[in-house]
């Protein structure tokens, strides 16, 4: 029997866990564990800060490098292009894993383990190999179909203004992190029933998909997005192997020439993410008070 | 819980609708090399409540199933008001379906929950809502429509559930274990319930169940499935007590097998003779099988029975009765003239005078 205890927020909402009193002195080694850790984390953040805000010829404190962002030559080019490239990836990468994992869940369970091992391939697999691959096809491919709509095709994907295959490389790279928060997703809820009661009261498959499974799945599909950005704003290695220039290969270029803006750049990136993490589980508890009054 | 009362009879277009029959041809289902449905045949009259009942996987989820649309069946017909819908999609087959499992949207609260399938016919905002509030109503949860599933009790998930199946007025109501993960007294309540909102809209149901007493107290017919067969469909009174095959007869109620022995088209059971009920199985050696209710104990000192144990439930009490052989068998007696049959009474026991059903020794 299943019972749908967990369904709200499914997948971003980990079942209560009980206090465990522990002996005395637990409470002072976990402020310690807390301490150690927040030093580890906070010192190279405030560290950053400090060198962003320090005025190295007055010796005061500036945010003339934060107010500099903007208008540093090549940011907006760069920043708008790694936005896009995020957008696409997420668009693409949950077009492709939402119905397969429904799929899978719904009829295919026998395939659920080859899909899972599938989906973990980008990880086992070194970056550098894939874009090693990727670049040796693109510089030869051109020539081979030469004269033909493929060669074409090839030119387009690798666009500087906006590179298609950073798109298709980034949907591989993020497969593993978006497989596994929809499971996670659609484990913690009964899909198959929903979607059979939804078929009974007269719904087409693609109202099921829209009216049923994605209200479901919404913290899942908000996770899956959240880590898919999160990793193409930062994600250097194929950029620059690939010639293209996002976000962070733009930071990496300024550095040597303006390194406290680059470093306010990535301390930026950093609130950002930050912010972005806030609002997802700022929007799973707005959900929870709604359903709890 | 809300109390259940008389509510409103239900939205007259419900009500006013004729049940719509329902035939099954022939149905057969395999998985692999497990066969499901093995040429299933049903008929069910327009407006008839049918309980489906039997041991798990005897078949009588996949038959719903395949009527609902969710199953596919690898031959035979599904009919529904002489309409073929073998080969319709499940979306449009216009029936309402009621599961084991809570299946109630999350993300929608009840009210919306109830109009979801007229959301889906696109039916106006307003209709939508009366219906919602007329259907809530009827299942006594008018207070709750503005609550999310999640803030219901099992039971009250259920109803709306049923409603929700309701609001659409579909041709059948289809009726999947809901009971079952649910407490005793929801149980018997809900039951009672769902059999009331039926007669009143007179709508064509299928309930299936694992359990007896559900499918006995609110069916009008019960079929019993074994191994993807009907083995028997009647009434629960004769289902009880005419039970066609010793399956039947073992799977609904309690049944004591005493050994037995046949001739001159007679059977003698525990040293008296009775006619037998249907047909005496060709085999030997044979079982007499015999309701709790149908045995007579008397407090008998020269008796070669011993009461084992006693279970006071009300009016009835049952008794375990330890014979010779190592045979145990139950009998039910009127509590208040065995209060003297304790454990360890000396009694004789003896079958009522009524034809006895006789089945083959090895358990069938």
């Amino acid at each position: 029997m299943t019972t749908l205890t967990g369904v709200a927020g499914a997948g971003g909402v980990a079942p209560d866990t009980p206090v465990r009193r522990g002996r005395r002195g637990a409470g002072a080694w976990r402020y310690a564990v807390l301490l150690v850790l927040g030093l580890y984390f906070l010192v190279p953040i405030c560290a950053s800060v400090w060198f962003t805000v320090r005025d190295r010829r007055t010796g005061g404190v500036t945010a003339e490098h934060y107010t500099g962002i903007p208008g540093a030559e090549g940011f907006a080019d760069a920043f708008g292009r790694s936005l896009a490239l995020a957008a696409l990836t997420v668009v693409l990468a949950l077009a492709l894993m939402v119905p397969t994992v429904v799929l899978v869940e719904l009829r295919l369970p026998r395939l659920r383990t080859t899909v899972e091992l599938l989906t973990l391939m980008p990880l086992v697999l070194p970056p550098i190999a894939l874009v090693v691959g990727v670049r040796s096809v693109l510089s030869w491919a051109p020539d081979y179909f030469l004269n033909t709509p493929l060669a074409d095709a090839f030119f387009a994907l690798q666009k500087p203004s906006l590179p298609w295959i950073l798109v298709f490389v980034y949907v591989i790279l993020v497969l593993p992190f978006v497989y596994r928060a929809l499971d996670a997703g659609v484990r913690g809820s009964d899909l198959k029933t929903l979607t059979e009661a939804a078929r009974s009261l007269g719904a087409s498959w693609p109202r099921v998909l829209t009216s049923v499974v994605l209200p479901v799945l919404r913290t899942s599909v908000l996770n899956a997005s959240f880590l898919t950005v999160a990793l193409v704003m930062g994600e250097f290695t194929i950029a620059v192997i690939l010639g293209f220039e996002t976000f962070p290969t733009w930071i990496v270029r300024i550095s040597g020439s303006q390194p406290q803006l680059s470093v306010a750049v990535s301390v930026l990136s950093l609130m950002v993410t930050w912010g972005l993490l806030l609002l997802i589980s700022a929007l799973d508890r707005r959900r929870g008070t709604k359903e709890n009054p | 819980m809300t109390a259940v009362s008389a509510h409103a009879a239900g939205p007259a277009d419900l009500r006013e609708r004729p049940g719509v029959a329902v035939r099954l041809e022939g149905l057969t289902r395999r998985y692999g090399s497990v066969v499901a449905l093995d040429g299933l045949d049903l008929d069910i009259s327009g407006g008839e409540f049918v309980a489906l009942l039997g041991p798990s996987g005897c078949g009588k989820t996949t038959a719903l199933r395949a009527i609902a649309g969710f199953d596919r069946p690898d031959g035979g017909r599904v009919l529904v008001d002489r309409r073929d819908v073998t080969d319709v999609p499940a979306n449009k087959r216009d029936m309402g379906m009621v599961f084991q499992a809570y299946s109630l949207f999350p993300n929608l609260t009840v009210a919306e929950n109830v109009a979801f399938g007229l959301r889906v016919r696109r039916r106006a905002k307003p209709e939508r809502a009366g219906r919602a509030a007329e259907l809530l109503d009827l299942v006594g949860l008018a207070d709750r429509a503005g609550r999310y599933p999640h803030q219901l009790s099992g039971g009250q998930q259920q109803r709306v559930a049923l409603a929700r199946a309701l609001a659409v007025a579909p041709q059948v109501l289809l009726l999947d274990e809901p009971l079952s993960a649910l407490d005793a007294q929801v149980r018997v309540q809900l039951r009672e319930e769902i059999r009331r909102i039926q007669l009143e809209l007179g709508i064509t149901t299928v309930f299936v169940t694992h359990d007896q007493s559900e499918a006995l107290s609110v069916a009008d017919r019960v079929g019993v499935l074994r191994a993807g067969r009907l083995e028997q469909i009647a009434g629960p009174d004769e289902l009880y007590e005419r039970p066609a095959t010793a399956f039947v007869a073992e799977f609904v109620g309690t049944m004591n097998r005493l050994p037995a022995t046949l001739s001159g088209g007679e059977v003698e059971v525990l040293a008296v003779r009775r006619a037998v009920a249907g047909a005496a199985p060709p085999t030997r050696p044979v079982v007499a099988l015999i309701r709790p209710e149908s045995l007579l104990v008397e407090a008998d000192p020269a008796g070669d029975g011993r009461v084992v144990t006693r279970t006071f439930s009300g009016a009835s009490t049952r008794l375990a009765i330890a014979l010779p052989g190592g045979v145990e068998v139950r009998a039910d007696v009127a509590s208040a003239a065995s209060q003297h049959l304790i454990p360890g009474t000396a009694v004789r026991v003896r079958p009522a005078e009524r034809p006895v059903l006789v089945a083959p020794a090895e358990p069938a």
